[in-house]
């Protein structure tokens, strides 16, 4: 779906920039910026988990958000999906200005995400868990559904087709009906991701998509990554430690530190920024 | 060797979420209900009536309300003696007051009552969980039966404090007051819990289910891919209440014939029904069922074998009994807490691969 460019984005001469990529990749149109994050601040008590930062991330990128642990960046996605309630400034989506919001409401606004622990429903199988990630999209009122036959199962149906092409996009039908519970963690993050890309987001967050996962897992999981940002065209925000992975798959990064923005680019301008590397190598702080 | 699903190939989607994906326990239900509705009726007489059937009717419906609420949605509750109460209450306020009421449309109409108090009840809920959300509960069920006690209005002012249910037919049948035969007033129930478990495994398996079973299982991943927590744990609350009361109505009007608050609807119920739905399977449909046919046969069992057969003084078979449920509930909690369903399914995964274990 295209969206219509914001004000400001449509001022920018590099809105539908083409970007070339390295890893061989058909080149991508990058749009306008979807959400722009403005001078947010976000404190617990007496601790500064994010301190006046602000970045964008422009429809159809791939924007990594780098940093040491700590470093705010689970907060920063928290934020976004509203489960913390930033003291100051302003989020903007799609051109609009966000007000108070419920993190319920703003995924049905299309942002859908995984998270740093699993965090899956351990007591469903992998398709309810992948099914769950569509309530958004369903319809049929508690009527229809204590009558089933009909309308609701119709609904079901459909709903189904759509989950069992995510299910073959991740290649996990052997573990269809399996209660997620005793999947391996690999799998695990697998299925989470599933259950986000169910929702159709528009902006998809991932938090640490590739921890604690071997070598050829954190292949897997790239080649998911970047084909759901080709095929299906949505915008990814997400959070890596691994420097391989982010500087291959990434278009744009964002680095924060002790809660700052200390640097934001292509990932060769972040590579070589004097600030990042200090944060990297553990340079004091004056 | 029979039990299996060989050459018994999926096409479709609807085929595949069926309820009962194979023959061998599509043909089983099928004979249960057969014999359920053709046979029984035809066998039962007044003492199966009182101490089987009805009972065990009567708790399967409020198994049903609380697993739904407790086993699927994952909130803990300890009303279900106040929520039994209030369709109890309802069921009576509107015999005497709605004298050309056919029945089964006033137990619907005690059920909603009930759902709307247990709506309110539901409220804490949103800010309380566990053991906290089960003292809460707890509240609701001593404010309701102090409240029915107390209001002379909920009991007619009666002298005596007691309800008591009005004769009434249905179809020309009589289904309440003293003069009703067994068969009757089996039907009534057996056919209001069939058609509610078939609802309750509806409702659990498609949106609504899923919302309660995602707030059970991680609630703030839920909310984040767009549960409202709001609307899932109070449509938990009135769902599961509307069941309860309608088996407080079931309970006053049909099984007892009357009722007095304090007695009827303690505490005491709140936690035989959880026990139930925990030995029969939290999150199950049929674990509710088959927890309410457990604990309403073994107290006959325990008279039947132990005092009238070997003439053991009633109270140690009582008090047997007491320590038994004790005992198994501790096994379930600890060793399988999705109950008796649960080990019926491992058998059946077993009987699956026999004789060929891999
Ligand atoms: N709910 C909370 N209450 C209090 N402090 C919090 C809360 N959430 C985060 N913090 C604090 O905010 C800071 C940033 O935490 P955050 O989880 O965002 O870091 P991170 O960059 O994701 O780190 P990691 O790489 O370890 O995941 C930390 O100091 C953390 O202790
Ligand atoms: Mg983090």
């Amino acid at each position: 779906m295209s969206l219509p460019p914001t004000a400001e984005a449509a001022a920018d001469d590099q809105t539908y920039a083409v970007v070339e990529e390295e890893h061989g990749l058909s080149p991508r149109r990058v749009g306008p910026v979807v959400m722009d994050i403005r001078n947010i601040t976000l404190r617990f008590g007496g601790v500064v988990a994010i301190k006046d930062i602000s970045f964008d991330i422009r429809e159809g990128e791939i924007r990594a958000i780098i940093g040491p642990n700590g470093a705010g960046k689970s907060s920063m996605l928290n934020v976004i999906n509203g489960f913390y309630h930033p003291q100051e400034g302003e989020i903007w989506f799609r051109g609009e200005k966000r007000g108070s919001m419920k993190p319920h409401e703003i995924a049905k606004q299309g942002i859908a995400r995984t998270f740093q622990n699993i965090a899956l429903f351990k007591g469903m199988t992998t398709l309810d868990n992948i099914m769950t990630g569509r309530l958004t999209k369903m319809r049929r009122n508690m009527f229809w559904q204590a009558v089933w036959s009909g309308p609701a199962e119709a609904e079901e149906i459909e709903h189904r087709e759509k989950v069992e092409k995510i299910i073959d996009f991740l290649e996990i039908q052997h573990i269809r009906k399996t209660p997620v519970g005793r999947l391996p963690y690999g799998l695990q993050k697998r299925v989470e991701l599933g259950r986000a890309l169910a929702a159709e987001p528009q902006l998809l967050l991932l938090d640490e998509p590739m921890a604690g996962m071997n070598v050829e897992e954190k292949e897997d999981m790239s080649r998911f990554i970047l084909d759901v940002n080709e095929e299906f065209g949505t915008t990814i925000a997400l959070i890596e430690h691994d420097m391989g992975v982010v500087m291959d798959i990434s278009d744009r990064v964002v680095v924060l530190d002790y809660g700052r923005k200390i640097g934001d680019g292509t990932p060769d301008e972040v590579r070589t920024n004097q600030d990042v590397i200090d944060a990297y190598l553990g340079v004091a702080h004056d | 060797m029979f039990y299996r699903e060989a050459g018994e190939f999926k096409t479709s989607y609807q085929a595949d979420q069926a309820t009962f994906p194979i023959a061998f326990d599509r043909w089983g239900y099928c004979a249960v209900v057969a014999v359920a509705f053709l046979v029984v009726p035809f066998l039962i007489n007044p003492y199966w009536e009182q101490a089987i059937f009805l009972p065990f009717l009567v708790f399967a419906m409020a198994a049903l309300g609380l697993n739904i609420l407790t086993g699927y949605c994952g909130q803990v509750s300890l009303g279900t003696g106040g929520f039994m109460a209030v369709g109890a209450y309802a069921c009576y306020k509107l015999m005497t007051a709605f004298v050309w009421m056919p029945m089964p449309l006033v137990v619907i109409l005690a059920g909603l009552c009930a759902a709307a108090v247990g709506i309110v009840f539901g409220l804490p809920s949103l800010r309380i969980k566990g053991f906290y959300l089960a003292v809460a509960t707890l509240a609701a069920q001593f404010f309701l039966i102090w409240l029915f006690n107390k209001v002379g209005w909920f009991y007619n002012y009666s002298a005596t404090g007691q309800i008591n249910a009005p004769e009434r037919d249905f179809l020309g049948i009589l289904v309440t007051g003293p003069n009703t035969r067994p068969w009757a007033t089996y039907l009534f129930c057996l056919s209001f819990v069939f058609v509610f478990a078939w609802v309750a495994r509806n409702l659990t398996r498609g949106r609504i289910g899923r919302s309660w079973m995602a707030i059970r299982d991680m609630d703030i991943a839920a909310e984040i891919i767009g549960v409202n927590p709001l609307m899932a744990k109070l449509s938990a609350f009135a769902v599961s209440s509307f069941y309860i009361g309608m088996a407080g109505a079931m309970y006053f009007a049909i099984w007892k014939g009357a009722a007095e608050g304090t007695e009827a609807f303690s505490i005491e119920i709140s936690f035989v029904v959880l026990f139930m739905v925990i030995l029969g399977g939290l999150g199950s449909i049929f674990g509710s069922l088959v927890g309410a046919a457990f604990l309403t046969l073994l107290p006959v069992l325990f008279k039947n074998v132990l005092a009238v057969q070997l003439g053991w003084p009633t109270d140690i078979a009582a008090h047997l009994e007491v320590i038994l449920i004790g005992a198994l509930i501790i096994f379930f909690l600890i060793k399988e807490p999705h109950g008796i369903a649960a080990l019926w399914r491992i058998i059946k995964e077993k009987l699956r691969l026999w004789p060929f274990p891999h």
